[in-house]
């Protein structure tokens, strides 16, 4: 079902990228986390996850790679998720906020003063 | 496509601080030509880049009964731009198209987001409501700023009009000019600490 899917509405280059697989079942990856490698691209490799491990030499934002790879966010995702899977990279997640019951998570004060503090500096 | 975004292919942006490890974001949202890519040309280290994001409409949530018939790819671009603010943050910005159709994407893109910024013109005000109404429902803080064209309704006009409640901090800017628009971002980081400083959280409890 998936792959027909994938097959009647997308591009053939993204189904053949992912294997054919669906979008992220998972959003730990966030737009903003940052990537980086842990080794060096080898040469069976997907083009894709060689030139993620390239790039990420420096830290670099799952976003920013969508930019570089020239694919969707959702689907750099997915490399990504490969990646992490094989101790191929390693992901600094974005701070995670916090919250009482029922609210949702807010950034804790100090961040929001640094970047107040950096805002002001600019 | 505004001329002032870059090719991603044949960009060639300064990478990141090594130290870098915290991302961080806000969302500027409204409608078309309201001046969002260029808000976040105007305080970006880089110049504005463009990706896309996609997604079927099945990964929105619509019922299982019905999915494999009604699925429907979306596709949405959306620009980004960022600041290093120091050693360990680097604040990304992201313009978005406020349109309905586009709003679950975004939803899942931006979950996390510090704030945002409503951005609105003024002769085309009713293109913000959709975005208001969203950012309300999913209690994301936002401020409104008003991109001035020209003259326009005064800000008590605006705020009627988009029926912004009082606590909704509305300010006018210019998109074009940096120190306008990290004024828009000072005021929405002070208004997150306002809301987030009452009533006061009690440490350690949850």
């Amino acid at each position: 079902m998936t792959q027909r899917d994938v097959d009647s509405e997308a591009p053939d280059r993204l189904f053949l990228i992912t294997g054919g697989r669906h979008q992220a079942q998972d959003n730990e990856i966030d737009p903003v986390a940052l990537v980086v490698s842990e080794c060096e691209p080898s040469a069976n490799m997907q083009s894709e996850h060689a030139q993620i491990l390239r790039i990420c030499r420096h830290p670099t934002a799952a976003v920013e790679l969508s930019a570089d790879l020239n694919l969707p966010v959702s689907v750099t995702r997915l490399l990504l998720r490969d990646l992490l899977d094989r101790g191929a990279i390693t992901v600094r997640h974005p701070p995670v906020g916090t919250a009482n019951a029922g609210q949702a998570p807010h950034p804790a004060p100090e961040t929001l003063k640094q970047v107040l503090d950096a805002l002001q500096r600019l | 496509m505004p001329s002032n975004v870059s090719d991603p292919a044949a960009d060639s942006r300064p990478p990141l601080l090594d130290t870098a490890s915290q991302g961080l974001k806000i969302v500027i949202v409204g409608g078309f030509g309201v001046g969002k890519t260029t808000m976040v040309g105007s305080v970006s280290e880089i110049r504005p880049v463009r990706t896309e994001e996609t997604m079927t409409e099945a990964s929105a949530g619509i019922d299982d009964a019905s999915r494999v018939q009604d699925k429907v790819t979306t596709t949405a671009a959306f620009d980004f731009g960022r600041i290093t603010l120091d050693e360990r943050q680097v604040l990304y910005l992201f313009g978005a198209p406020g349109q309905q159709r586009f709003w679950f994407l975004w939803d899942q893109l931006f979950v996390g987001s510090l704030g945002a910024v409503v951005l609105v013109d003024t002769r085309r005000l009713a293109d913000s409501w959709y975005s208001i109404d969203r950012l309300e429902y999913h209690g994301t803080p936002f401020v409104v700023a008003v991109n001035r064209f020209d003259d326009g309704p005064d800000l008590d006009q605006v705020r009627d009009a988009l029926d912004l409640s009082a606590g909704v901090p509305l300010v006018d800017c210019d998109a074009r000019q940096r120190q306008s628009c990290t004024s828009v971002l000072i005021t929405l980081i002070k208004h997150l600490q306002d809301l987030y400083a009452q009533p006061p959280v009690p440490e350690g409890m949850s």
